[in-house]
C-alpha cells in the first residue's frame, strides 16, 4: 500500500513515516506542506494520504483545505486527517467531501500502531474512520434524543464503533462478541432509529453519522 | 384637533386633466399627529422649563436673603436694624445651606429634559455629572459632597440653563400648543371677525406643522447647555477607562493563575508519573519483562490522558477552531457540541481583532452554557452581524426565562468582560421566556473579502 504523508513537525513525520513502514506499508513521500502534498498526490496517486490539520503557512485549518483540495483534484482519494483536537464542524466538512475513503482521528491515536494501521488500512480501501471522541461528543448531543434513549446499553456500545466506521468482525472482535450477535445488534438499532438497513459499511456508517448530525 | 387641519391645506390645485393627483390624506394625517404628539411634548417641556425656573428663582432668593438684611441694617435711622443685623448672619449659613439641597433638586427637571430629548426631539443627551464621592464604598460627608456639587461644572450648566430655558425655552416649547389654542378660540369665539378666524386658523395649521421643527430645536438648545462638555466627557472616559483596565488586568491575572495551577495539578503531575512509571519498567525490564511492558502500556495511557487534558485546557485559554476560522465557525462548532438545537445566523465580512472575537465567544459560550443549565430550552437562535463599527451578537431562548444578572455571577462577568472593549450586554429575560441577550462591543473588521463593514 502506497501512502503519501503531510506533517510538519518532524519528529512526528519521522515516527509516522517508520511505524507505518514497519507494518508494512510504502511511504512514497512524506512532506511539510500543503502545496507539496498536493504535487505528491498529482505525482503518485497515492493509495491514501495521511495530514495534519496544522500545517505551515497558516497554521490554522491549512491540512483541512489541503485534503480537501486533494479530493477535489483526485475525486475519491481516501485521506486521513490527524490532529491534536477533533471538532464536529471538521468532521463534517471532511465527512461531505464524498462517500467514503475519509478518517479524521486525534494524534494520540498513533500512540496504538496496531489500531491506527488498521484504520489507515480501512481508509485507503474506501472505509471511514473517526475518532472515537468525535463520536462520543455525537451521542452526548443526542442525549435527548428518544429513538436513541430506547438503545440498551450494548446496542448503544455497537452504535459507537458503527459510527466509527468499523466492519462487524472488528466489532465482534472489539466486544468479545459473536458477528452474528453483532449483526442482530445493528438490526435492531436500525429499527429503532427508523434508518434504511445496507450490508456495505460505508453506507451504514454514514447512514449513522447523518442520524446523530441531524 | 387633527380633523379641522385634514381639511385645509390640500383640495385647492386638483389639475384639470382629472384624476392623476389625489390628496395624500394618509401622509397629511401622519403628520397632524406628529404635530399634536409634538405640541404635547412642547406643553411637557414647558412644565418642567418652569419648574426648573422657579427652583433656580428660589434659589436665587435664598443666597440672597442674608446680603438683603445686610442691606436692610445699612439704610440709616432703621428701628430695627439691630434684630435684622443679629439674624443676618444665620440667616445667610441658612440660606446658603438650603441652596446646596436646591441643587441637587433642580437636577430632576434638568435631568428628565435630558431623558425625553432623546425619544421626543431625536437629540440624545448624555448624562454629564460626576460621580458619586464615596470613600470606602460609604457615602461621603456633607462637606465633601458640597464640593462635589460645587465642582461640577454641570451645576452651573444646570442653573444657567433653569434661566434660559425659562424665557427662550419656554417660549419654544408652548408656542405649537398656544397657537392652536388660538385657532381654537377663533373658530369658537362668537363674535370673531372673518379674517380673524381665517388668521387663527392659519396660524394653528403652522404650529401643528411646524411642531416638530420647533421640538427639534428645542433639543438642541437643551443639548448646547445639558450635554456634558468635552472635558468632562473626557473625565468620565478616563474613570470608565480607569475601571474597565483594572477589571481587565485583575481577570487577566486569575486566568493566569487558574492556567498554571490547571498545569501543575494536571499536565505537569501527569508527565511526572509517567517518568517515574518508565524509569520503574527500566529497572525491572530485564528480570520480568512481563510486568515491564504492563508499565510501558501504563504510560502510554497516561500520556494520553496528559494529551486530553492539555487539549480540555487549550480549549479554554483559546479554542482551535477560532483561531483557524474565525468568530462564526467557532460558535458553528460550538453550537455543535451543544444539546439544544442552534439556529445560527451570521453576517460577518472579515474578522474583528483577536482580543473581540476571543471575548465575544466566550460570552457566547457562557450563555450557551446559561441555557443548558437553567433555562430548559428546546432552541436558541444566535444572531451575528457587524454594521456601523458595532458588532451585535444576538442570543435568544425559548426556555422559561427569569434570568437575572443579579443573580449569579455568569451574566456579571460577562458583562465585565465585555466592558473591557466598551461592549455592554443587554438582557430581557420575562418570567416564563423567552431570553434575549443582546451585546454590542465596538470593533472594526480587518481585512474583509470586498465588503465594509
Amino acid at each position: 500500500m502506497r501512502v503519501v504523508i503531510a506533517e510538519d513537525l518532524f519528529l512526528l513525520r519521522d515516527g509516522l513515516t517508520r511505524m507505518l513502514q514497519a507494518h508494512g506499508l510504502e511511504i512514497t513521500a512524506a512532506v511539510d506542506n500543503g502545496a507539496d502534498l498536493l504535487a505528491a498526490v498529482a505525482a503518485q496517486a497515492p493509495d491514501v494520504a495521511i495530514v495534519d490539520v496544522r500545517l505551515p503557512p497558516t497554521f490554522t485549518d491549512e491540512g483541512i483545505r489541503a485534503a480537501l483540495a486533494a479530493r477535489n483534484t483526485a475525486p475519491g482519494l481516501p485521506v486521513l486527517v490527524l490532529s491534536q483536537y477533533v471538532e464536529q464542524l471538521y468532521a463534517r466538512e471532511l465527512l461531505a467531501s464524498g462517500s467514503g475513503g475519509i478518517g479524521y482521528l486525534l494524534k494520540d491515536r498513533v500512540f496504538d500502531s496496531a489500531q491506527f494501521v488498521d484504520a489507515v488500512r480501512r481508509v485507503a480501501g474506501g472505509g471511514t474512520a473517526m475518532d472515537p471522541e468525535v463520536i462520543a461528543r455525537l451521542l452526548a448531543r443526542n442525549t435527548g434524543n428518544a429513538s436513541i434513549g430506547a438503545l440498551s446499553p450494548r446496542e448503544r456500545e455497537v452504535l459507537a464503533l458503527m459510527a466509527e466506521g468499523r466492519s462487524n468482525a472488528a466489532i465482534a472482535q472489539r466486544l468479545v462478541i459473536t458477528e452474528r450477535a453483532v449483526a442482530k445488534h445493528t438490526a435492531s438499532i436500525f429499527g429503532k432509529l427508523n434508518l434504511q438497513p445496507s450490508d456495505d459499511d460505508n453506507r451504514r456508517v454514514l447512514a449513522v453519522l447523518a442520524y446523530l448530525e441531524a | 384637533m387633527s380633523g379641522e387641519t385634514t381639511d385645509t391645506p390640500s383640495s385647492t390645485e386638483t389639475p384639470a386633466t382629472g384624476d392623476a393627483w389625489q390628496v395624500p390624506w394618509a401622509s397629511i394625517r401622519d403628520r397632524a399627529r406628529k404635530g399634536v404628539a409634538a405640541a404635547g411634548h412642547g406643553l411637557a417641556f414647558s412644565g418642567l422649563a418652569l419648574s426648573g425656573l422657579v427652583l433656580s428663582l428660589l434659589m436665587l432668593a435664598l443666597i440672597l436673603v442674608g446680603p438683603g438684611l445686610i442691606a436692610y441694617t445699612s439704610v440709616p435711622g432703621h428701628t430695627h436694624g439691630r434684630t435684622a443685623g443679629l439674624l443676618a448672619l444665620p440667616a445667610f449659613v441658612l440660606g446658603l445651606f438650603l441652596a446646596s439641597r436646591l441643587l441637587l433638586v433642580i437636577r430632576q427637571p434638568a435631568s428628565l429634559t435630558r431623558r425625553l430629548s432623546g425619544p421626543w426631539c431625536g437629540v440624545p443627551i448624555a448624562e454629564p455629572y460626576l460621580p458619586h464621592p464615596r470613600t470606602g464604598g460609604r457615602k461621603a460627608g456633607p462637606g465633601r459632597r458640597l464640593a462635589w456639587l460645587l465642582t461640577d461644572p454641570a451645576t452651573w450648566r444646570d442653573l444657567l440653563w433653569a434661566m434660559v430655558n425659562g424665557c427662550v425655552g419656554l417660549f419654544l416649547a408652548i408656542l405649537p400648543t398656544g397657537l392652536l389654542v388660538l385657532g381654537f378660540l377663533g373658530v369658537v369665539a362668537p363674535y370673531a371677525a372673518g379674517y380673524f378666524r381665517v388668521l387663527t386658523v392659519t396660524a394653528a395649521v403652522l404650529g401643528l406643522w411646524a411642531a416638530p421643527s420647533l421640538m427639534r430645536g428645542y433639543g438642541y438648545l437643551a443639548q448646547s447647555m445639558l450635554a456634558p462638555t468635552q472635558q468632562a466627557e473626557l473625565a468620565l472616559r478616563v474613570r470608565h477607562l480607569a475601571e474597565t483596565r483594572t477589571e481587565a488586568l485583575d481577570t487577566g491575572a486569575a486566568e493566569i493563575r487558574r492556567i498554571e495551577r490547571d498545569l501543575h495539578d494536571g499536565a505537569q503531575a501527569r508527565l511526572v508519573a509517567m517518568g517515574m512509571t518508565l524509569d520503574a519498567a527500566g529497572q525491572i525490564i530485564d528480570t520480568n519483562p512481563e510486568a515491564a511492558r504492563a508499565l510501558l502500556f501504563e504510560a502510554r495511557d497516561a500520556s494520553v490522558k496528559a494529551l486530553a487534558e492539555l487539549r480540555a485546557l487549550v480549549r479554554g485559554i483559546h479554542p482551535p477552531v477560532l483561531a483557524d476560522r474565525g468568530l462564526a465557525d467557532a460558535i458553528q462548532a460550538l453550537s455543535l457540541d451543544t444539546p439544544q438545537r442552534i439556529h445560527l445566523a451570521s453576517d460577518l465580512h472579515g474578522r474583528p481583532p483577536a482580543p473581540v472575537e476571543s471575548a465575544a465567544y466566550f460570552a457566547v459560550s457562557e450563555l450557551l452554557a446559561n441555557v443548558t443549565k437553567h433555562a430548559e430550552a428546546r432552541e436558541t437562535w444566535i444572531d451575528i452581524r457587524c454594521t456601523d463599527g458595532m458588532l451585535r451578537i444576538g442570543v435568544t431562548d425559548n426556555g422559561h426565562g427569569g434570568a437575572d444578572p443579579a443573580h449569579g455571577s455568569g451574566l456579571r462577568g460577562i458583562e465585565r468582560r465585555l466592558a473591557a472593549f466598551d461592549g455592554v450586554l443587554a438582557i430581557s429575560s420575562p418570567l416564563g421566556g423567552p431570553t434575549a441577550v443582546t451585546m454590542e462591543i465596538p470593533c472594526e473588521l480587518s481585512l474583509p473579502k470586498t465588503s465594509s463593514c
